[in-house]
């Protein structure tokens, strides 16, 4: 099996054909807190989708819990989103 | 019974203009990401309300099916939910979040 932070990049670019996935695993900064007691991995994502455009941010993060929909519960506890359309790229 | 804390949800998201549901309380978050939302509404020094999602009474479970979100905290203004933690950051580095904030107040 994949590691959780490659299924997450799959995921996204399968889903919502995103451009570029950047993915930062922050569990082990987290890793003594209550909420992580059960397991489960803290990211930090930013995805560039052509599908944002002209979506409001909760529905881009909507867009991106779907797409993770079947990893949210058990391998993902947390997750930091930046969603951003190509033309909104830094 | 489910019933009554979706009521519960509705009633108290309609009621109060500044909404945190957020894990622990105003005074000792119990999760980084809701502290944070804590912190930035605190910064704001606008009144807002907190509901605790670790309280046992089902808000956990019963308030990601009333938003369609997934994850704490969830920050409403003015009945909309505006986001979790990342977007609330975002809005507040970008001062977005201070006129939402303002004007629902002043409303």
């Amino acid at each position: 099996m994949a590691d959780v932070a490659e299924r997450i990049v799959a995921a996204l670019k399968t889903r919502l054909n995103a451009e570029s996935v950047e993915i930062a695993d922050e569990s082990a900064g987290h890793a003594g807190h209550a909420g992580a007691m059960r397991g489960g991995g803290h990211y930090r994502v930013t995805v560039v989708s052509g599908e944002f455009a002209g979506k409001s941010r909760v529905e881009r993060h909507r867009m991106v819990y779907e797409a993770l929909e079947s990893e949210m519960g058990a391998a993902i506890h947390a997750l930091a989103l930046r969603t951003l359309a190509p033309d909104e790229r830094a | 019974m489910a019933e009554d804390i979706m009521d519960r949800i509705k009633k108290d998201i309609e009621s109060n203009k500044i909404i945190l549901y957020i894990k622990g309380t105003k005074e000792q978050p119990m999760c980084g990401f809701s502290a944070q939302a804590v912190a930035i509404f605190s910064q704001l020094g606008v009144p807002f309300e907190t509901r605790d999602v670790l309280d046992g009474s089902g808000l956990r479970e019963a308030l990601p099916q009333h938003s369609n979100w997934p994850t704490f905290p969830q920050v409403f203004v003015n009945g909309e939910l505006v986001g979790g933690c990342d977007i609330v950051t975002e809005m507040y580095e970008k001062g977005e979040l201070q006129p939402l904030v303002q004007k629902a107040i002043a409303g």
